[in-house]
């Protein structure tokens, strides 16, 4: 798998050496002193920041780095103290949250929001934009929504079917596993037909079953020209599906680049990785030590 | 004890135009809570600016009686609108405080002395059926219609189809809304705001709108209400608000006919035990008196929802698949 991904990645992204800020050949989101600050806490500080179009960038960092704070600020989830970003041109500081996500800039939420007892088939078609059944007045004349209704339900089947969750499509969400509840939420998004999906730890608590099917769904949006920005703590998902790299600490971006060049800077590794990245943890915790000593 | 008038009684009281305007206002509060997610414990201040909303028209405005009922109805639009500004965007229990507050504020409003002349204060108004020409609208002509317990005067009967036609009306509203893509937002809503406005949806405009819907549905059962009896302040009381929502949660708060049927069968119940409790007293197998009786069925309604709420939380109609997932 890693050496089809890796045939896949997008490379030039950048104009001039890697560096935070650097600017981007075509970049599809543009984020300038944006700060938020809770009390006395700066939790995102961010001078300058493009986000690559038609890539998949990773947002990683220590807990606490600001990356979902980051996020919520970006789709109008909260409000910054200061700054501006614009999406495709047009600027968003300020505009709520849910015309943001109609414009294409859909997200995904670290804890999954399923919306429990709705089915999963409900859960899907209530994704899709523009729907005339949703205004209140014509929601009172099935024919004028039914067919559209008719179409969305095929659209969002055969998002199920790739998702493989067609099966389930009567059941409520709250049935669904956890992993499952990521693959919906993700599909979810996508019955929005976004430009740019963002998503919150999509690997966060999916058992590694699930994880291969995942990583090939994020792949796939790629392939299909959506721009992807995710926040991940799975340093081998980042690896294997990133085309960017931005680290974050502090609320501050630190290091950014391709991801096999940033993460082999050693302060990047250290600072933000932890020290011990590719030492098992018994190792590190030193409770095993006489097994590796065993071992040498 | 005299059976035969127990059963009677109790038997009347499955269609009266009382078990009809609070079937509406239960159905207002599915579509607050059931559906749309919104604690609303001011459902009995919806039916009070309903009532007098329709009562003050006819009597302080000379307004014909349907012209009347429309101001009811748009007096309860302009009082969601003024508590949901403020505290839509809040969560949900900043709305519950609220409401409850706004409904207490109304009916001392309406019981206060200052404004006597057009409220009538603690007599409530009445008159407002004959002036405004409700009882001439009549279409039955005078006689009894129907059998045994269920037998009305023509006054009654005109009364029992106008609330009835109200109530069909809303219960229909109700159920295409909920089963359109509108209906899929708003349970959307219900279940996580956050996710449904990630989708691009106009959350606080939808739960406008289902807080409107809501409260119209229970002014028109002050409306209803208004039609039977006069109206008077210490009818629309706090403890109104949580017999409705008993009765919705009896019958199931996410269901269509839940409301209706949970507000039939509570009221019954309650016709029931007003009936045989006093004449258990009187008999000597209650160790109460007639008067205490008469109060004890209000224990066993608390104690009814506290089993309905712990043992079957969905309701009688609710889906039982619900009940599995919830948190």
């Amino acid at each position: 798998m890693s050496s089809n991904s890796e045939s896949q990645k997008s490379t030039g992204l950048h104009i001039g050496v890697a560096a935070p800020g650097v600017k981007k050949v075509d970049p599809i989101l543009v984020i300038d002193s944006v700060k938020k600050s809770f009390g006395g806490l700066t939790a995102v500080d961010v001078e300058h920041l493009e986000i690559p179009r038609g890539a998949i960038t990773a947002l990683i960092g220590p807990n606490g780095a600001g990356k979902t704070t980051l996020f919520n600020l970006l789709t109008g989830f909260d409000n910054p103290d200061t700054g501006a970003w614009s999406f495709e041109g047009k600027q968003l500081a300020g505009i709520s949250s849910f015309k943001v996500a109609k414009m294409g800039q859909v997200r995904t939420f670290q804890l999954t929001k399923a919306l429990s007892l709705l089915t999963v088939l409900e859960n899907m078609k209530l994704g899709a934009k523009n729907q005339t059944g949703e205004k209140l007045l014509n929601s009172l004349f099935p024919f004028l929504w039914r067919k559209q209704d008719n179409e969305l339900e095929v659209k969002a089947m055969e998002l199920l079917r790739r998702f493989k969750l067609d099966a389930k499509k009567d059941d409520f969400a709250a049935s669904l596993s956890g992993g499952q509840r990521k693959l919906l939420e993700m599909a979810r998004a996508l019955m929005t037909d976004p430009v740019l999906v963002m998503l919150d730890e999509p690997m966060a608590g999916v058992n590694p079953a699930l994880t291969q099917s995942l990583l090939e769904h994020v792949l796939n949006l790629k392939k299909e020209g959506m721009t992807v920005l995710f926040v991940e703590h799975d340093m081998h998902m980042v690896r294997h599906i990133a085309d960017w790299v931005i680290v974050m600490a502090e609320g501050k971006v630190v290091a950014e680049g391709a991801p096999d060049t940033v993460m082999k800077e050693q302060a990047v590794i250290d600072a933000y990785l932890g020290a011990h990245q590719d030492t098992d943890l018994g190792v590190v915790t030193g409770r095993i030590k006489v097994i590796s000593e065993e071992g040498k | 004890m005299d059976w035969g008038s127990i059963l009677n009684n109790t038997l009347a009281g499955l269609l009266t135009p009382t078990i009809l305007a609070f079937a509406l206002a239960t159905l207002g509060l599915a579509m607050h809570f059931g559906f749309a997610g919104l604690l609303n414990f001011g459902i009995a201040g919806f039916m009070a600016v309903g009532a007098y909303g329709y009562a003050i028209s006819v009597l302080t405005f000379g307004l014909p009686w349907w012209a009347g009922m429309i101001m009811g109805v748009a007096a309860s639009v302009v009082f969601a609108l003024i508590m949901g500004i403020p505290t839509l965007r809040l969560r949900g229990d900043y709305l519950a405080i609220v409401t409850i507050a706004a409904a207490e504020i109304l009916r001392l409003l309406f019981l206060t002395t200052a404004f006597e002349p057009v409220t009538g204060s603690a007599d409530g108004l009445f008159g407002y059926n004959n002036s405004g020409g409700f009882a001439e609208a009549n279409p039955f002509p005078v006689g009894d219609y129907g059998w045994g317990p269920w037998t009305y005067n023509e006054q009654t009967l005109w009364m029992l189809v106008f609330g009835l036609i109200v109530l069909a009306v809303a219960t229909l509203l109700l159920w295409a809304l909920m089963r359109s893509p509108w209906g899929r937002v708003v349970k959307g809503i219900r279940e996580d705001e956050d996710a449904v406005r990630a989708l691009g949806k106009n959350v606080f405009a939808y739960k406008m709108q289902a807080l409107i819907i809501g409260g119209v549905f229970g002014a028109l059962g002050g409306i209803v209400l208004a039609t039977s009896t006069n109206v008077s302040p210490g009818v629309y009381v706090t403890s109104l608000t949580f017999f409705l929502w008993t009765a919705l949660l009896l019958g199931g708060a996410a269901t269509i006919f839940g409301p209706v049927l949970g507000s039939i069968i509570f009221w019954v119940l309650q016709a029931f035990l007003t009936n045989i409790l006093p004449a258990l007293a009187e008999s000597g197998i209650l160790p109460v008196s007639g008067i205490q009786a008469a109060t004890l069925r209000y224990v066993l309604v608390g104690i009814g929802l506290m089993l309905i709420v712990i043992y079957r939380p969905q309701g009688i109609f609710g889906d039982k698949r619900e009940m599995t997932f919830v948190k």
